[in-house]
């Protein structure tokens, strides 16, 4: 997502990240940047809550037309919930990120693509 | 506000222990492009595009194949009403959230909302949605080119990009 946004950027069209996964959009280097602070899922807001929800937006929104150079980040005023544990808890062996049916078709699409780079398809 | 996740080290560890010995690059770029927006806001189309696998429901209640017009990237009508769009993702924390919110993850309620207000001034004939794939080389020389491609054929002026 970040490559598109760069992409875009190059050829003339402003741009706006809205994302959960701050270090993965700074390590690529994006021009405007709203953090939420939040599980990956919901970079736009909490589900159905509208007035945060615009808020968000409306943040990516005034990025757009107050920034005067690359690489700006803003995080979204919010806590996702007193309780942390899922910062901590996501990517570990206790709470695989991928089960069952999930993972099964994590693992087709790889092997998907690792047959279509062999074929040079990729 | 606390600390956030570094999902490159965590994911980094993870798959380690999943027994993947390789890990995944990250795309870095020292430069970064900028382009300035021309014109207000609320004269501006806004675009909007997303890699949350989102699908379209029929008027007819079946489910639309979302074909990709080159590479990885779809696109569908931008006027298609919010209660018929739904994400088939699976890669989200499943375990703190979820995406039945359509506006959570894709704006696009609050971005017609917007242009009712005359914050924005319209949104695009289309927006684009991304399946995530490996190769970056291929993102950068097939996808992007392909989104920046229907972005020009729309007279988009600037573009809100959710990845999940």
């Amino acid at each position: 997502m970040s490559l598109v946004a760069r992409h875009l950027e190059e050829n003339g069209i402003p741009t706006v990240i809205l994302g959960c996964a701050r270090d993965i959009v700074e390590q690529c280097g994006v021009p405007r940047f709203v953090f939420a602070d939040f599980p990956l899922g919901n970079p736009c807001g909490k589900p159905f809550d509208v007035e945060m929800q615009r808020h968000i937006v409306g943040m990516g929104l005034e990025l757009l037309e107050t920034a005067t150079g690359p690489g700006i980040i803003v995080q979204a005023p919010y806590v996702w919930s007193d309780d942390t544990s899922w910062k901590r808890q996501i990517f570990t062996q206790e709470q695989p990120f991928l089960e069952g049916e999930a993972k099964e078709h994590w693992l087709e699409s790889k092997e998907e693509y690792r047959q279509k780079k062999q074929a040079g398809l990729v | 506000m606390g600390d956030y996740v570094r999902y490159i080290e965590k994911t980094r560890e993870y798959y380690l222990s999943e027994g993947y010995e390789r890990p995944y690059e990250w795309a870095h770029f020292d430069e970064i492009p900028f382009t300035r927006l021309r014109k207000p806001l609320s004269q501006c189309r806004i675009g909007l595009v997303t890699t949350s696998d989102i699908a379209v429901i029929e008027a007819d209640g079946s489910k639309r194949t979302m074909e990709p017009a080159a590479g990885n990237v779809y696109s569908f009508e931008g006027d298609i009403p919010p209660e018929r769009f739904y994400s088939r993702s699976e890669h989200y924390d499943t375990h703190a959230t979820h995406l039945d919110d359509v506006n959570s993850y894709f704006p696009v309620s609050r971005l017609r909302e917007l242009v009712g207000e005359g914050r924005i001034g319209s949104l695009a004939a289309r927006f684009q949605g991304l399946y995530t794939q490996y190769s970056q080389r291929r993102t950068s020389m097939v996808d992007a080119p392909e989104v920046l491609r229907q972005c020009r054929e729309d007279g988009v002026d600037a573009v809100l990009l959710t990845p999940i």
